[in-house]
This record gives C-alpha cells, sequence and structure tokens, in this order.
C-alpha cells in the first residue's frame, strides 16, 4: 500500500529498531558499542546509528517516497549489555548489500564510519566488529599475493620470516642507509623495511634510496645464497607520485614494496594493491594513524575492523603488535586479529573479541608483522603465539646488537632457528618456559646470539595495556 | 661484555652461503633430523627429498629424488630414502620437504645432508 507524506521529525526507533529482524547471509552486520548521552534510551540510540550510517536524515523528506526504504534501509536488530560497563551498550546493525560498491572499502567505511560518529546524541561511538558476507569480499581483490604465494616466492618455509626496520628513522643519507640494510640482510634476515616516515625528505631522496638499497639486496642475496627484500616505502603525497615511486621499483627488480594504509587513505591502497598484483611484486603495510582510531575502549574503530578492511583493500603483511614489545595488545584480543588476518574461516569467539563469523572465501591471507621493542629474549613467546605464518620485526633487537647489524641479525635468526627445531621436536606447548634453555644451547655455537643475550637480558615492557577486552565486573 | 667480533661473511668464501631454515644452527644430528621427520608426519604433511649442486643451491627448482612420498607416515622408510639419497649425491645437499597439499605450499623444508661447497 502506497504511504502518504507526512513532513516532520520521527523518532528513529520507528523506522530503523526491529528486534524482530533475521539478519541476511548476504548483509554486512556491524557491531557498535554505544555510550548515549544521559536520558536516550538504547533502542532509540541504537537506532539512530542504524539510520545514520544508511539511508536516514534527521528528519521526513518527500524523496523518501520516491523509493523502497524499508528495503535500503539498516536495521538496528539486537542490544547486548557490554560486560564491565554500564554506561555503554553493544548495538547490531544489519545493512543490505546493495547499500555498498562492489569492491570499495572506501564506500563502505564511508557509511559505517561517516557522520554518525559526530552524531550528537552519542557521547562516544566505537566500530568493534563488522561482518562481510562472502558475497562481498569476493568484490575485492585483497591481498596481492597471500603467505603462500610469498613464502614460494621467497622461498622461505618452516619458520616466521625475519625482519628489521632500518633506524634512526629520519635523517640517514641514502649510501649509509644502503649499508645499514646489507648489513642485516647479510646476518640473516629475510626482509628490512623502511620507517613509515621515511618517504622522501631532503636528507634522503627516494630515487637514490631505491638504487642504493636494491645494490645491498642484491650483495647480500650472492653472499648468503638467500632470498632477501626491503620494503621500499612508495608511500606518497600524491597516487601519481606513488605509481611513479612503484614502477621504480619495479624496474629495479625489487620483490616487495610498503604502502601506509592509513594516513595514505584506502583509495590509494586499494589501487596500488591491485597495481602489486599485475605487476607480481609483494606489498608490506604499515598502519601510522591506527592507534589514534583503535586504542581508546569507547571510540573509535576497534582494530580487528581496521585489519578486515586492510584485507579487503589488499597488503600481503599488515603490523598487528606484538603482545609481548614496547606497543600495545592485549594477547587474546591479539591472538584474534591475528587469525582474522590469516585464516580463511574466523568463528565467533567474545573471549577474543571476535563478534561474528568470518567467511573469507578465497581471498588470500596476511602476514601479521610483529614489531616493536622485541629482541632475542622474546623470541619463544613469539614463536608461540604467532607460530610460522608471521614476519618478526626486531629493530633495535638487530641495530642495537654491540657488534652491529650483522651480528645482531645473525643473533635473532639462530634464535629463531633454535626455538623452531624446539617446537618441531617438542612441541609449542612449554617453549615459552623451556625458551631460556634453548636460547642458551644455541649461544653455545653462536657468539653473535650471546652477546645479544647479554645485552637485553634485563628488558621487559609490562605496562598494562589501555585497551582491553571487555570483561564481566559483576 | 664479550669482546667485539668481526662477521666472517665474504663473497668469496662459499662457506658463507646459507639455504634457508636451519642453516643458521649446527648441521642437524640423526637424533634431531629424526624428530623433524616425526614433525611432518604429525602434522599430515607429505615427506619429499630434494638435492643439488651447492653452487646451484640459490635455484628455486633443485633435482627430485624420485617422487614426494604421499600419505608415508614410516619415519624409517623415509629417513631411509633421504639416505639413499644422500648416497647417491654425496656432495649434493639434501632437502627434506613437507608438503603441505591443504595449503598448496611447502609446510615446512631443510637441508639435513650439507654438500661440501666448493667455489
Amino acid at each position: 500500500m502506497a504511504k502518504t507524506y507526512q513532513a516532520g521529525v520521527k523518532e528513529y526507533r520507528e523506522t530503523y529498531w526491529m528486534p524482530e529482524y533475521t539478519p541476511k547471509d548476504t548483509d554486512i552486520l556491524a557491531c557498535f558499542k554505544i555510550t548515549p548521552q544521559p536520558g536516550v534510551p538504547r533502542e532509540e540510540a541504537a537506532a539512530a546509528v542504524a539510520a545514520e550510517s544508511s539511508t536516514g536524515t534527521w528528519t521526513t523528506v518527500w524523496t523518501d517516497l520516491l523509493t523502497d526504504l524499508d528495503y535500503y534501509k539498516g536495521r538496528a536488530y539486537a542490544i547486548e549489555d557490554v560486560p564491565g560497563d554500564d554506561e555503554c551498550f553493544y548495538a547490531f546493525v544489519a545493512y543490505p548489500i546493495d547499500l555498498f560498491e562492489e569492491g570499495s572499502v572506501v564506500n563502505v567505511f564511508t557509511s559505517l564510519v561517516g557522520n554518525v560518529f559526530g552524531f550528537k546524541a552519542l557521547r562516544a561511538l566505537r566500530l568493534e566488529d563488522v561482518r562481510f558476507p562472502v558475497a562481498y569480499v569476493m568484490t575485492c581483490n585483497g591481498p596481492p599475493h597471500g603467505i603462500q604465494v610469498e613464502r614460494d616466492k621467497l622461498n622461505k618455509y618452516g619458520r616466521a620470516l625475519l625482519g628489521c626496520t632500518i633506524k634512526p628513522k629520519l635523517g640517514l643519507s641514502a649510501k649509509n642507509y644502503g649499508r645499514a640494510v646489507y648489513e642485516c640482510l647479510r646476518g640473516g634476515l629475510d626482509l628490512t623495511k623502511d620507517d613509515e616516515n621515511i618517504n622522501s625528505q631532503p636528507f634522503m631522496r627516494w630515487r637514490n634510496r631505491f638504487e642504493f638499497v636494491m645494490e645491498a639486496i642484491h650483495k647480500a642475496e650472492r653472499e648468503t645464497g638467500e632470498r632477501k627484500g626491503h620494503y621500499l616505502n612508495v608511500t606518497a603525497p600524491t597516487p601519481e607520485e606513488m605509481y611513479k615511486r612503484a614502477e621504480f621499483a619495479k624496474e629495479l627488480g625489487a620483490p616487495i614494496i610498503m604502502h601506509d594504509y592509513l594516513t595514505g587513505g584506502f583509495c590509494a591502497n586499494t589501487g596500488l594493491a591491485q597495481w602489486c598484483r599485475d605487476n607480481g611484486i609483494l606489498l608490506h603495510i604499515h598502519r601510522a594513524m591506527h592507534a589514534v582510531l583503535d586504542r581508546h575502549p569507547r571510540h573509535g574503530i576497534h582494530f580487528r575492523v581496521l585489519a578486515k578492511a586492510l584485507r579487503l583493500s589488499g597488503g600481503d603483511h599488515l603490523h598487528s603488535g606484538t603482545v609481548v614489545g614496547k606497543l600495545e595488545g592485549d594477547r587474546e584480543a591479539t591472538l584474534g586479529w591475528i587469525d582474522i588476518m590469516r585464516d580463511s574461516f574466523i568463528q565467533e569467539d567474545r573471549n577474543r573479541g571476535i563478534f561474528f563469523d568470518q567467511d573469507w572465501g578465497s581471498m588470500p591471507g596476511i602476514f601479521p608483522v610483529a614489531s616493536g621493542g622485541i629482541h632475542v629474549w622474546h623470541m619463544p613467546a613469539l614463536v608461540t603465539i604467532f607460530g610460522d605464518d608471521a614476519c618478526l620485526q626486531f629493530g633495535g633487537g638487530t641495530l642495537g646488537h654491540p657488534w652491529g647489524n650483522a651480528a645482531g641479525a645473525a643473533a635473532n635468526r639462530v634464535a629463531l632457528e633454535a626455538c623452531v627445531e624446539d617446537r618441531n621436536k617438542n612441541g609449542a606447548e612449554g617453549l615459552e618456559k623451556r625458551g631460556g634453555d634453548v636460547l642458551r644451547a644455541a649461544a653455545k655455537n653462536s657468539p653473535e646470539l650471546a652477546a645479544a643475550m647479554e645485552t637485553w637480558k634485563e628488558i621487559k615492557f609490562e605496562f598494562d595495556t589501555v585497551d582491553k577486552l571487555d570483561v564481566a565486573h559483576k | 661484555m664479550s669482546e667485539m667480533q668481526d662477521y666472517a661473511s665474504r663473497l668469496s668464501d662459499p662457506a658463507s652461503r646459507k639455504f634457508e631454515t636451519f642453516s643458521y644452527l649446527p648441521e642437524l644430528s640423526p637424533e634431531a633430523i629424526r624428530a623433524q621427520v616425526q614433525y611432518i608426519c604429525d602434522k599430515g604433511w607429505n615427506p619429499a627429498i630434494e638435492h643439488v649442486e651447492p653452487e646451484n643451491a640459490f635455484d628455486h627448482y633443485w633435482y627430485m629424488w624420485k617422487l614426494p612420498m604421499f600419505g608415508e607416515t614410516d619415519v624409517d622408510r623415509i629417513l631411509a630414502e633421504a639416505e639413499a639419497c644422500h648416497q647417491a649425491n654425496p656432495n649434493h645437499h639434501v632437502r627434506l620437504i613437507g608438503y603441505d597439499n591443504y595449503a598448496q605450499s611447502q609446510g615446512t623444508a631443510m637441508v639435513i645432508f650439507r654438500g661440501p661447497i666448493k667455489v
């Protein structure tokens, strides 16, 4: 029956609160943590979020009647208490797949975390998780290559990859920078990395860096007989400049390049990932700015959602946090988003902060990258937590070795291989406890490892995490 | 703190060449090799043996020793094949692989007999 037009303001819940709704397999589902202003009922706040992130606006407009809004609208279909926090609650919203352009992470996030985050009726709003239906996943390009293809290209099997970010972050000349890369790679690392803020500054223009780094890679490969790479950062002020740098990296034979997907943006990232697929180059992704979005427990976007966004947009590596190093990361929650990066199907598991089943179909997985304040003594824990499908990056833990980068690299490589050998023999369970003995035994044949163990023995990072999983308090 | 040491690695020294997983550890003992074979079997992977002249170790493709041992879970039989390959090619690197047909990749790969490295 046709509706008649009535101007004015309606309560959101009349249209957008639908507790009887059963989500479809093709719906995009979102879980928001909502902290409403005092006096705003939960249903109204949830409905407002559904409305403002989909078809709604603050007042009725006559053009609403030219379409079938009941088909296109987002629907708030469930509300739950947040364990441990009475001032907020979870709201679950279902969006019909037709609301979103195919293969566009840009479009999905423009809706889901657009204007609604500034909505006055809310004190705070956090996007906790999103279920992307496989129907939508299959419209996205995803990782250019994925874990298995990278292993095949680089010939690395049965262990985690080892990397290192070159320091100091800023100020090295291109030639000195290439030296630091060469020393790391000849010592036994697989990969080195441009720091995220290394782009093309006056002290080191990108083209010079690319040339010197590639010489370092080629020499280290001839010297060690192993395949090596360096994440050449092509993050640039404009897409045109980004592609120019990527093309030059390809011309030099670089196996892998790098992009910052949040500061560079989803549009640039998705395009670059497609370019990497087309050109056979691996893509390492850094996540500068993520903590601005994901650290506050009541406001922003949880990192598990940002990880899903990147898997759809495309990247072969993504920084994940270390659990054990200097940067934020709750262990169970980190294990949750590591699975989100790597596995093809992830089950709902509230103990790890996963609100929905996620089916990735045939989309390849991403290497989680553990980086930040880690050193040889962390190796047993890292092998236990991350297993083999990860890239472990020791920046200070390589470059800070008293004998230099090559010795630091060798120390890390020996420590990794000793832990993997022991794990294969005695099982992952208990490796963290056996770790000290495993490392001490390995150090007998590696003076580099022995020196590293002397240097870093006492360093620990034991601050409590700010963003923890929500756990019941009563 | 231990005294600083030079990192001895040279283009001119073939002994500087490595060959991926476990090549930074001392050569595996027979018991250690057995444990790694057992690991491959326990993972449900298909064991395989490959070999190559040390100077050609950088290549992706080494020589297959027969076919991968699909479905083989007898550690002694796998070790016997590895040993047979080593006897027939005493100057080659011999690599043990665990093919993971679900991941469509190698679950692990390691050199278990090291050939003398010549220039």
